[in-house]
């Protein structure tokens, strides 16, 4: 049957995606018709593209529901708690970089480690009576940098989208999102800790370890990694 | 029979095993309010129990045990001395180990007492010991109270001391505090120049909900922690003894009271080791071949604060402990609003022990 390949369905990472593979001799391109979520491949037969939220190609890869599938290191060890087992990294394609990192007001002067910010956390707790918010999607990986950094007494709040603005609105004293450029950290008068991320991040095809595949799809992954192989 | 009915059934022997020796049975709900799990245990409980909501309620947690609510019941209107025995479904999320059950039995036996703590940690430990001795499980015991006395007893300042107290039950923290408070660790330049008295200059606006008399009120802790005396050499090499000491019982208290020598502040709770060990002997335990271990419990263990002690297959060192416990005396101080109650419990897993007594 055919091989499924998972490809993001809009934007800059899909298109850096189409331009990575057609540098590989594998031209992906949206079916005539804008709207519709299919896609053509060209230059390797049995290939079927699909189109999906790069959000979701963590779940159809460990579903085995595609064989390969395109997405950021991120969202694969936030959704995929047994990602190593589920999924196994094929190439990094090189763009898409961007850091989960750990930010607070820049005004805080004396906060500049996960140490800094477990003291923080501490008085902010006896002072205000609640626990120092971090807001965050990105809940299982802060999560588990916390407790492994040693930081007690926050709280995750989740926000999905608009993230660094949290802390000016008082529904957060930090946050933990993805920065490329941290730009947007900046202008929004954020600090990042000097820890190191909590994640680096690129964009990633990703080949799926439970995906069932016939021997004609056997035949076509290894057209296709070879393909792929070249820089 | 299914595994489950067996699990059940067999939670029912134990239970009634705990009752003929004299505990109330009770029953606790199995949604749990979340504040109240999450202000004890902190965000972390969130990687370990089912949240759910719901719009009149908001979050509720599936119950992941139940020393919880059994001592909030306790605290509203039980009486004094009491003893509780429960059997029922905890359920813990497993985002690790896809073999480790994310809903199993617990069986429970609590001790409510203010008169004898040593017995009653005995009386705690052989009830759930007696109730599987024929598994031949491998014990393992210890005590975090000796470890918080030592914190208190140290020369430093009372900040220091919170800090690392806070800090117990993260052992990796716990040792990087204490390096700095060594003097093992120097700080950042950026941390001299603030404590050197250069306020950093920044032109971002202060956002959010923590104000600048906070933050200055925190450059004048840093700085007056910068004035006190790093703990001496002799201290830590003795906390770290502290914290090595592993042994069989009477070996162990033959170091704990060698160590007192040079740590008074740790006298108190080891006499209180000793009359554990005394009052354990007293019920049949063989304490000469008990291990104690000062670290044990300090990383699965958070709201023990004194005797801890689990249950080991030694055969099978893949599974869970079959039984764990201790005294949380701190817990009902917090849950109890004003008022305590000096606490002691314990749980036995019904489905790991037909495990072993199939694979027997």
């Amino acid at each position: 049957m055919t091989l499924k390949l998972g490809v993001p369905s809009k934007g800059r990472l899909m298109e850096k995606t189409f331009d990575w593979f057609a540098q590989h001799g594998i031209r992906l391109s949206r079916s005539a018709s804008d709207r519709e979520y299919a896609g053509v491949v060209d230059g390797i037969e049995g290939v079927a593209l699909v189109l999906l939220s790069a959000g979701e190609m963590p779940r159809e890869l460990a579903q085995g529901r595609i064989h390969f599938g395109v997405t950021g290191t991120d969202l694969i060890e936030e959704k995929l708690p047994l990602w190593e087992q589920q999924v196994e990294p094929v190439r990094t394609l090189g763009f898409g970089f961007a850091d989960l990192v750990l930010a607070v007001p820049k005004a805080w002067v004396d906060v500049d480690t996960l140490e800094d910010l477990d003291a923080v956390a501490a008085s902010f707790r006896q002072t205000h009576d609640m626990r120092l918010r971090i807001a965050t999607k990105y809940h299982r990986l802060v999560r588990e940098y916390l407790r492994h950094g040693g930081v007690a007494d926050y709280a995750l709040v989740d926000s999905q989208g608009a993230t660094e603005g949290t802390v000016a609105n008082e529904t957060a004293e930090a946050i933990a999102d993805i920065s490329s450029s941290g730009e947007t950290l900046r202008a929004n008068h954020l600090k990042v800790l000097s820890d190191g991320p909590i994640l680096r991040s690129q964009a990633t095809l990703w080949r799926s370890r439970v995906a069932e595949t016939d021997d004609a799809e056997r035949a076509t992954a290894s057209k296709l990694l070879n393909a792929l192989a070249a820089d | 029979m299914t595994l489950r009915a067996k699990a059940l059934a067999r939670a029912a022997e134990l239970r009634a095993g705990f009752e003929a020796a004299g505990a109330l049975p009770v029953e606790t709900p199995i949604l749990q309010p979340a504040d109240i799990l999450l202000d004890l245990y902190g965000e972390d409980i969130r990687a370990r129990a089912y949240v759910t909501s719901d719009a009149l309620r908001g979050e509720q947690m599936l119950r992941p045990d139940f020393t919880v609510p059994v001592v909030q019941m306790h605290m509203a209107h039980g009486a004094e001395p009491a003893r509780y025995t429960y059997a029922g479904e905890v359920f813990r999320r497993q985002e690790h180990d896809p073999s480790r059950a994310n809903e199993y039995i617990q069986v429970g036996y609590e001790v409510f007492d203010r008169a004898a703590p040593a017995a009653a940690d005995a009386e705690v430990f052989s009830r759930l010991t007696a109730a599987v001795a024929p598994l031949n499980l491998r014990a393992a015991t210890g005590d975090i109270g000796v470890l918080m006395a030592a914190v208190r007893g140290l020369k430093t300042s009372q900040a220091r001391k919170t800090a690392l107290l806070r800090h117990i039950w993260r052992p990796r923290r716990f040792k990087g505090l204490l390096e700095r408070y060594a003097g093992r660790v120097p700080p950042s330049k950026e941390r001299e120049a603030l404590i050197a008295g250069e306020t950093p200059q920044t032109d971002a606006p202060l956002t959010g909900k923590r104000r600048q008399a906070e933050i200055d009120a925190r450059i004048a802790r840093l700085r007056e922690d910068a004035q006190t005396d790093p703990l001496s050499g002799t201290e830590v090499a003795l906390l770290e003894a502290l914290l090595s000491v592993r042994e069989t019982m009477p070996y162990a208290l033959a170091q704990l009271r060698d160590l007192a020598v040079d740590l008074p502040s740790i006298a108190a709770a080891v006499e209180g080791i000793s009359k554990r060990a005394e009052a354990l002997a007293a019920r049949g335990v063989d304490v000469d071949h008990l291990p104690f271990e000062t670290s044990y419990g300090r990383t699965s263990m958070e709201y023990y604060d004194g005797f801890v002690f689990g249950l080991y297959s030694p055969d099978r060192p893949d599974l869970p402990p079959i039984a764990t416990g201790g005294r949380y005396d701190a817990l009902t101080r917090r849950l109890g609003q004003g008022a305590e109650i000096p606490a002691v419990g314990g749980v036995l897993r019904p489905d790991l022990i037909l495990q072993l007594e199939g694979a027997a």
